[in-house]
């Protein structure tokens, strides 16, 4: 590809992440609403909502300083930069190369890092509450992802992107006993770090159970509508790396294959959202002291993909 | 790269770092005779200090650049050993760092040591604090066994003193007796570890030429008694530089020593006991059994999770970066653990790619602990105050301070782009190539070592959201925090420089390791440098672009780019913003106790490992109505956290050091004649062993 052909995919990479995501999440919001018996608003629900954030004033804590302020910018930076790494349309993205699969890890991080001490900067107990718990879960996530990235790695003996997806399309029948535990290990994750039920609930301000709502109570206005926009981007991210990892068929190598591809990311996009609804709608929210069990499963299964590697295959 | 050598200019790099050696020497005997003008001393102090460092650093930072060994003789010293002096890129790489941040801290102690002056003699610090540099140098450019010990007791003993400065509080003269007791017993250890080496050395015992380096590099050593001198020299070094289980000694002298003390004891003291190690075990003893680098890379894992637990847990700020050291040293270890497991199974690169990681981050460590330290130093000096449970909203009156403060939590915390990420990358890709190794059960084992230095990773993270948010966000928990006020200009700048070094440790991290190529080439004969920029400048490529790649500058500019872009975007449209109070659930009156401290902020960390500490938790209630608690009065929750370690391993040798003691007491009677019996028995003892 040449130099214009590589800066379009990417530019369609970027603007798919951030324009694509809050269309994933009405999606996910009304497969909820159906399968609760209720009526949806409508996929286009999140778009409207941010609009309208976006056009308020904003309501700032007497003693909020300037990394309460920064911090929405810092958030949706990362996570859109976090999104035009991964190779979901085309493998051939040329800002691929500027991260591997562990470089994407500490740029969620960087989010979190900065959204805790948002939580932090009010000092409000509801605040300071979310920080707390969200570093746990995290913490206690990471050994899993790392696990996960891993045995990813031990396949194609790479941890960039676009190489595993190149290694992992070129498989005729990609479906090894390692691989399994990897992708329900990797769901495991996804669930905790995009803060979904069973680990946290989205949609609840009920104080004593929020975690990422506890963080970003006190933003208003466009500081919220960047903090929502954002938390939909990482769910959209982290579906696409499970896309990227697991089931990258599909994904263009040049820029005539681009739509096909995008169609068929709208699809397993759909296909995830279901999954994720099924798991949210079949589960409750567990107690935030059993989450080390639901994590240290992640990281078994993770582990239980490592070693199955090394015996097995 | 090679930087011009200024041997071309006919000066030796060494003659230089000598003279400035002899500097701060000379400005440490000069200290006592201005002892009545002390302010005036401390502005003309502290800045030639910083320019004897700086002068240090420059010739140290060119000599790894061209990669030259110089050897030196100073014909001082014992008769038939002069002292061997030997800056090579080993070296060379430590007294940068050395230096380099010697050169930092001194500028922020001009600011720093005036908030003494008529509290206490300034003198002790006057004294010491340049002999310690000198000592740490001095350690780093030896080539003999002796003036390497000589170098190591005056860096022991000048900071013996500085932990002691602020004597009268009693915590403090404890700290400063472990430290000089575990200091002592590493020494002992790292004395009987040259011993063993020079008395095999093949040299033989009549003359001193055992003990030089050189000798010891050429002799051929047993498989036995080459682990037991890497046994010793590891404990020995391991006592100085922190790692569990020796560690007790470092959470409490490093705190107790004035801030800029800690900085320098943190970030470059711990990085001589690295020094050490990695001369004992590359470039002497050659790595030549597994169980070294499996010893080093337990141990380490070890040190860098028990050290963030116990940072996490830990209220006092300056206690909270010392354990922080721990871990990090921890990592350093991870390092050159797997270098000495690759370089055993003759994987020279991947030797070069693990090591580069170590001395990255020993780089890194020095940077932004220091840093830490020197904030942790601002804010005891505007608010005389290192509990977190009595700060809070220090941002709103130390701008500077915690944004400086900010970058090191970031830098520590391993976030891109700031530098501690470059290290951990590499030590994560370190870990990555272990599959290719040949033994089965390293492959099994070592990427479970892997998700151990993750889970440090996020932990460490988590620390310094505390440490930040806590000390520095939400509002002041107590009346001084709320009137602090921001340092001088010279402990700004001070604090200023390294961070900026952060910065661009993390955006450049290509060039850095072509700089230190000569290092790793002379410890495992191999380098990643060129692999490294095999990419170009902006990408880190540490085996092939395939392989994986990181690119610090490109995802600062995309970050930097799209936050620019959203921000003129949503300020082209003005919506006003309104300061009102936070949201209090309508119940007004929320105050600064509300706010999530340190103890609770750490309490789910606590919950889950719990049993790695020993918890004294206690609630007790005052009741309004005698025995009925239905109507509760004031709550008081009061939390103990102590080092398991202590009661287990420390408290046993102390206990029978003074069983033994009691023993010996025993044969002291204090009446002449019985002594003169003792000293007679001893004599025909010895002379029927004689006979």
């Amino acid at each position: 590809m040449n130099i214009l052909e590589q800066l379009l995919t990417e530019a369609m990479q970027i603007a798919l992440t951030a324009l694509a995501a809050p269309l994933f999440v009405g999606w996910v919001r009304m497969l909820k609403c159906w399968s609760q018996g209720r009526r949806a608003p409508g996929i286009l629900q999140p778009y409207r909502n941010l609009l309208k954030l976006f056009s308020k004033d904003i309501l700032l804590a007497e003693n909020a300083s300037w990394v309460f302020r920064a911090t929405p910018y810092v958030v949706f930076g990362t996570i859109l930069m976090a999104g035009s790494v991964i190779p979901v349309i085309s493998s051939e993205l040329p800002l691929s190369a500027s991260a591997d699969i562990i470089a994407l890890v500490a740029l969620f991080g960087i989010a979190r890092f900065f959204t805790a001490l948002a939580g932090m900067d009010v000092g409000t107990s509801f605040g300071g509450m979310g920080s707390s718990r969200e570093m746990m879960i995290a913490s206690l996530a990471e050994p899993a992802v790392l696990m996960t990235a891993f045995t990813v790695s031990l396949f194609s003996h790479s941890t960039s992107l676009s190489v595993i997806v190149k290694y992992v399309q070129g498989l005729s029948f990609f479906l090894s006993p390692s691989m399994a535990f990897v992708f329900f290990a990797f769901i495991l994750i996804m669930l905790a770090e995009t803060g979904r039920v069973p680990v946290d609930n989205p949609v609840t301000h009920l104080e004593l159970t929020m975690i990422h709502e506890g963080m970003i109570l006190e933003y208003s206005g466009r500081h919220l509508a960047l903090m929502e926009w954002a938390g939909m981007m990482k769910l959209f991210v982290f579906s696409s790396l499970g896309i990227a990892l697991f089931s990258p068929w599909g994904i263009a190598s040049d820029v005539a294959g681009v739509p096909f591809a995008l169609l068929l990311v709208a699809l397993k996009l759909t296909a995830i959202g279901v999954i994720v609804v099924l798991i949210e709608t079949g589960m409750a929210k567990m107690r935030i002291f059993r989450v080390p069990e639901f994590l240290g499963t992640a990281f078994l299964l993770a582990t239980l993909g490592m070693l199955s590697h090394f015996m097995l295959e | 790269m090679s930087a011009p050598a200024l041997t071309t200019l006919g000066v030796s790099h060494t003659e230089i770092i000598l003279t400035s050696v002899c500097a701060l020497l000379l400005c440490g005997f000069l200290a006592p005779f201005f002892h009545n003008r002390e302010k005036f001393f401390t502005s003309l102090f502290f800045p030639v200090i910083a320019l004897a460092s700086f002068v240090s650093f420059a010739a140290s930072f060119l000599a790894v650049g061209s990669g030259l060994t110089e050897n030196y003789l100073i014909s001082a010293g014992l008769p038939g050993l002069p002292f061997h002096v030997r800056l090579d890129p080993l070296s060379g790489f430590f007294i940068t760092v050395v230096s380099l941040l010697s050169f930092f801290v001194s500028i922020y102690s001009v600011g720093y040591v005036k908030t003494f002056i008529g509290r206490q003699p300034i003198s002790v610090i006057a004294v010491f604090y340049p002999l310690f540099i000198a000592g740490m140098i001095m350690t780093l450019l030896a080539n003999d066994a002796f003036f390497f010990l000589m170098g190591w007791e005056v860096m022991a003993i000048s900071s013996y003193f500085l932990v002691l400065y602020e004597d009268r509080n009693p915590k403090n003269r404890r700290a400063a007796l472990l430290y000089v007791v575990m200091a002592h017993v590493g020494a002992l250890s790292i004395l009987l570890s040259f011993a063993v080496m020079a008395g095999l050395g093949g040299v033989g015992q009549e003359t001193f030429q055992g003990y030089t380096f050189d000798a010891m590099r050429s002799a051929s050593h047993t498989p036995f008694w080459a682990g037991v001198a890497f046994l010793l020299a590891f404990v020995g070094f391991g006592a100085k530089a922190g790692v569990v289980p020796l560690h007790v000694w470092l959470p409490e002298a490093h705190p107790a020593a004035p801030s800029n003390v800690s900085a320098l004891m943190s970030g470059a003291m711990l990085k001589t006991a690295v020094y050490g190690i990695l001369r004992v075990t590359f470039d002497i003893l050659h790595v030549s059994q597994l169980w070294w680098g499996e010893l080093v890379l337990i141990v380490g894992l070890l040190s860098a999770i028990m050290g963030v637990l116990y940072a996490i847990v830990e209220n006092d700020l300056k206690r909270l970066l010392a354990y922080s050291s721990v871990e990090n040293i921890g990592i350093i270890l991870v390092g050159m653990g797997l270098a000495m497991i690759f370089y055993f199974f003759h994987m020279p690169l991947l030797s070069a790619l693990a090591v580069t990681a170590a001395l990255y981050h020993a780089l890194n460590h020095a940077m932004f602990k220091g840093l830490l330290f020197m904030g942790a130093g601002s804010v005891l000096h505007a608010t005389n105050e290192r509990n977190m449970e009595n700060m809070g909203g220090l941002i709103h009156k130390m701008k500077w301070t915690s944004a400086i403060f900010l970058a090191g939590a970031l830098s520590i915390s391993a976030l891109p782009p700031f530098n501690g990420f470059v290290s951990e990358w590499l030590t994560f890709q370190a870990f990555l190539m272990s599959p290719s190794l040949t033994s089965q059960r390293l492959n099994l084992l070592i990427p479970l070592g892997a998700a151990l230095l993750a889970l440090t990773a996020v932990l460490s993270a988590s620390a310094f959201v505390k440490a930040f948010g806590v000390s520095f966000l939400g509002q002041a928990r107590s009346k001084h925090c709320a009137e602090a006020h921001e340092s001088p200009w010279s402990m700004r700048i001070g604090m200023l420089l390294p961070a900026v070094v952060c910065l661009l440790l993390g955006v450049f991290p290509s060039s850095v390791i072509n700089w230190m190529s000569s290092t790793s080439s002379l410890l495992v004969g191999e380098t990643i440098a060129k692999s490294a920029s095999g990419f170009g400048w902006a990408w880190l490529t540490p085996v092939a672009a395939q392989r994986a790649s990181y690119s610090a500058p490109m995802l600062l500019l995309g970050i930097i780019s799209v936050l620019v872009i959203v921000f003129i975007t949503l300020h082209a449209r003005k919506n006003a913003i309104h300061r009102v109070p936070p949201w209090d659930c309508g119940y007004g009156g929320l105050t600064p106790r509300m706010q999530y401290n340190s103890t609770s902020f750490a309490m789910p960390s606590r919950l889950i490992f719990g049993f790695f500490f020993r918890l004294k938790e206690t609630v007790k209630t005052d009741l309004f109505h005698k025995r009925s608690p239905a109507f509760p009065g004031k709550m008081k929750y009061s939390l103990r956290v102590r080092d398991r370690f202590w009661g287990l391993l420390y408290m046993p040798v102390i206990d029978a050091v003074f069983r033994m003691g009691k023993l010996t007491a025993k044969l002291q009677h204090g009446r002449i004649h019985i002594y003169l019996a003792y000293s007679f028995a001893t004599v025909i003892i010895l002379l029927l062993m004689v006979l």
